[in-house]
């Protein structure tokens, strides 16, 4: 079981409210993301979660039962955290077993579980190594494993891939959705890489500034963004906002449309504009486009090669059904 | 200094140093070595000018088998290991405690080094006359106070005493550098280990303790080759009685006391092989310790 409610949770370091009420309800089994810019209080949600921190006001309810007030040890909780936080002094095994040896597991059983964990991992020619001497993406496992071998009703992890490189982290990424699939337990996972979010959550929770924009899947989030900060967050490359008299032709006071979105042709379209900087990936080409009478040059994807070169004069049309329009605050509109 | 000439270049700006640092070593250990091997007792007229007679290793023989021989290895050993375990140990907990914030802490942190600026001599005597006096002291006022007989320290508790004089001289140094260790330690672990059950004791055990190993192992290294020779707390308090003569007190005894030059400089050579059984001792364990 692993059902984690939040119930008007405040934090204030001091004078600095960092989360000023948070209500926010965890299924079991989920696979939950936070994400939001640098700063925005993913990893203080967290550490209250785990009781790293004390919460100023509200409840915590883990299970049905309030842990606000248990000690970090007793809620049943795992946490992987940023810098692994190995015991460098400690093999591999021995590592991987704390938590059995403070739980004061029979040496046997401890045994067998750390070998399972390792097993599952692929750690297993590693165990009588040292942390210090293992890749980071080893360490990476290494702290996972730390966390399975609990069987915790939940696992937190906080940004556990942000020190690997691209490569290792989209093997990660898969490793720990599988993990989740096959251990079906739950678990919060705090990134600022909205990619991450998109791939491996079923819910997504954006914050900004200790307050939660929008909770939802990641898909319903892709679709409908509540308000244009969502909006502008979720999605690669990010959502072109316009303002002023182009948007209020669409009774908006914000427009957004995704690249993805937009039509680019040579002869004909609805905005005119000339080509700036375009990115090509091979599978996409991205284009970003200045067009006449908006502020802001915007970017469009274009499937495949398209050789058009800077300083081409080009149109573009919006498709109209994919077009967000949101108010004066910023909310959308339907 | 990766290249053979980056190598080269590194050598020649250290032999100016090493030179030097040799010349400073090398001189009074040859005198002790000659001397050694002399009868030289100047109240008796014998001199540099007129010649010193040869005499082989008597001096050596002499001096390992006087009575205080034993008995001054003991007393060095026996100090230096109890200041080595009061620093240590109270130098951790200092260190762990000095590290939780607290109101004043920057000033407290200066208090607790201070006794380290106190000259040897100073603070022998103060703690000789100040406290310990079996009249004066505020020790034999407390004592007093709760009715109980004064205790003469210095006479009763001698050996105890010095090593409490020098642990409190050396505390701050031992606290200094084991809290700077504390503080890089990383917090994360501490959490992750809180994390994992482990209560108060077990992370100290566990995570704290084998993070300090190294900074105590260079903590006892310095303090044993400092502690191998002071002097100036048991010249100023028990004058070398009540046990308390340690090689080094023995030796200016011989030396000073009993004018007999000879025999001092073989105590002397005695000495330095004592020091290096330590240093090897210690720099087995120390390598180990470092290596990780
Ligand atoms: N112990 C603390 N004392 C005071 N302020 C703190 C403390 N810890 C965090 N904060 C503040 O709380 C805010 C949120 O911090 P938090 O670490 O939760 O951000 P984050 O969303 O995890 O950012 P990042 O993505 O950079 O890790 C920051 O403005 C930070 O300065
Ligand atoms: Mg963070």
């Amino acid at each position: 079981m692993g059902r984690i409610v939040l119930d008007q949770v405040k934090k204030r370091f001091g004078d600095v409210t960092v989360i000023p009420e948070l209500d926010l309800e965890i299924e079991d089994g989920e696979f939950v993301v936070f994400v939001g810019p640098s700063g925005c209080g993913k990893s203080t949600l967290l550490r209250l979660i785990a009781g790293l921190e004390d919460v100023t006001d509200g409840k915590i309810v883990i299970d049905g039962t309030d842990a606000t007030e248990v000690p970090p040890a007793r809620r049943g909780l795992a946490m992987v955290f940023q810098s692994y936080a190995l015991y460098p002094h400690m093999s591999v095994r021995k590592n991987i077993a704390f938590p059995l040896r403070m739980a004061r597991l029979a040496p046997a059983e401890q045994k067998r579980r750390v070998e399972q964990a390792a097993e599952v991992l692929n750690l297993t020619d590693y165990l009588d190594r040292r942390p210090g001497q293992l890749s980071g993406g080893q360490r990476q496992r290494v702290a996972i494993g730390r966390a399975i071998v609990r069987e915790p009703s939940a696992f937190l992890f906080d940004e556990p891939l942000s020190n690997l490189d691209a490569a290792l982290r989209v093997g990660m990424r898969l490793e720990i959705s599988e993990l989740h699939k096959r251990l079906k337990t739950t678990m919060i996972y705090v990134t600022h890489d909205q990619v991450e979010a998109m791939t491996m959550a079923d819910k997504i929770v954006v914050l900004q500034a200790g307050v939660i924009e929008q909770v939802g899947s990641p898909l319903e989030l892709y679709r409908r963004p509540r308000n244009t900060f969502v909006a502008g967050f979720i999605g690669s490359p990010k959502m072109n906002l316009i303002c002023g008299p182009e948007a209020a032709k669409h009774d908006a006071t914000t427009i957004g449309i995704r690249p993805e979105h937009i039509d680019i042709s040579e002869t004909d379209g609805a905005w005119k504009g000339t080509i700036g900087v375009s990115e090509h990936l091979g599978s996409d080409t991205f284009f970003h486009v200045q067009c006449d009478g908006l502020a802001e040059p915007l970017t469009v994807r274009a499937p495949g090669e398209r050789a058009l070169s800077y300083g081409a004069d080009v149109h573009l049309t919006p498709r109209r059904e994919h077009m967000h329009r949101f108010d004066a605050q910023g909310l959308r509109i339907d | 200094m990766a290249t053979q000439h980056s190598r080269s270049a590194a050598r020649l700006m250290m032999a100016p140093a090493v030179i030097l640092l040799l010349g400073w070593m090398l001189v009074p250990l040859t005198m002790t070595l000659f001397f050694s091997f002399k009868r030289y007792l100047p109240l008796r007229g014998d001199s540099l000018e007129r010649g010193l007679d040869w005499v082989g290793f008597e001096n050596y023989a002499r001096f390992l088998s006087s009575s205080s021989f034993w008995p001054s290895v003991q007393a060095t050993l026996v100090i230096v290991g109890g200041v080595l375990v009061v620093t240590v140990v109270l130098g951790v907990l200092l260190a762990l405690l000095l590290d939780q914030p607290f109101w004043g802490q920057g000033i407290v942190r200066i208090l607790v080094i201070a006794p380290f600026f106190v000259m040897p001599t100073v603070s022998a005597l103060v703690w000789k006359n100040m406290f310990m006096d079996p009249v004066n002291g505020i020790l034999a006022h407390l004592w007093r106070f709760f009715g109980a007989e004064p205790v003469s320290w210095l006479s009763d508790a001698s050996l105890q005493s010095i090593i409490l004089i020098v642990s409190w001289q050396w505390l701050p140094f031992a606290t200094l550098i084991l809290l700077t260790a504390v503080q890089s330690l990383d917090s994360e672990q501490l959490e992750a280990a809180e994390m994992d059950g482990a209560p108060a004791f077990a992370r100290f055990g566990f995570i704290i303790l084998p993070h300090l190993a190294r900074a105590i192992t260079i903590v006892i290294l310095i303090q044993t080759i400092f502690l191998l020779s002071i002097f100036a707390e048991i010249f100023v308090t028990t004058g070398g009685s009540f046990g308390t003569r340690t090689l080094t007190y023995l030796i200016f005894q011989r030396v000073v006391d009993s004018q007999n030059i000879g025999l001092g400089s073989a105590g002397g050579v005695y000495a330095i092989i004592l020091a290096n059984i330590i240093a090897i001792f210690l720099m087995r364990i120390v390598g180990k310790n470092l290596d990780r």
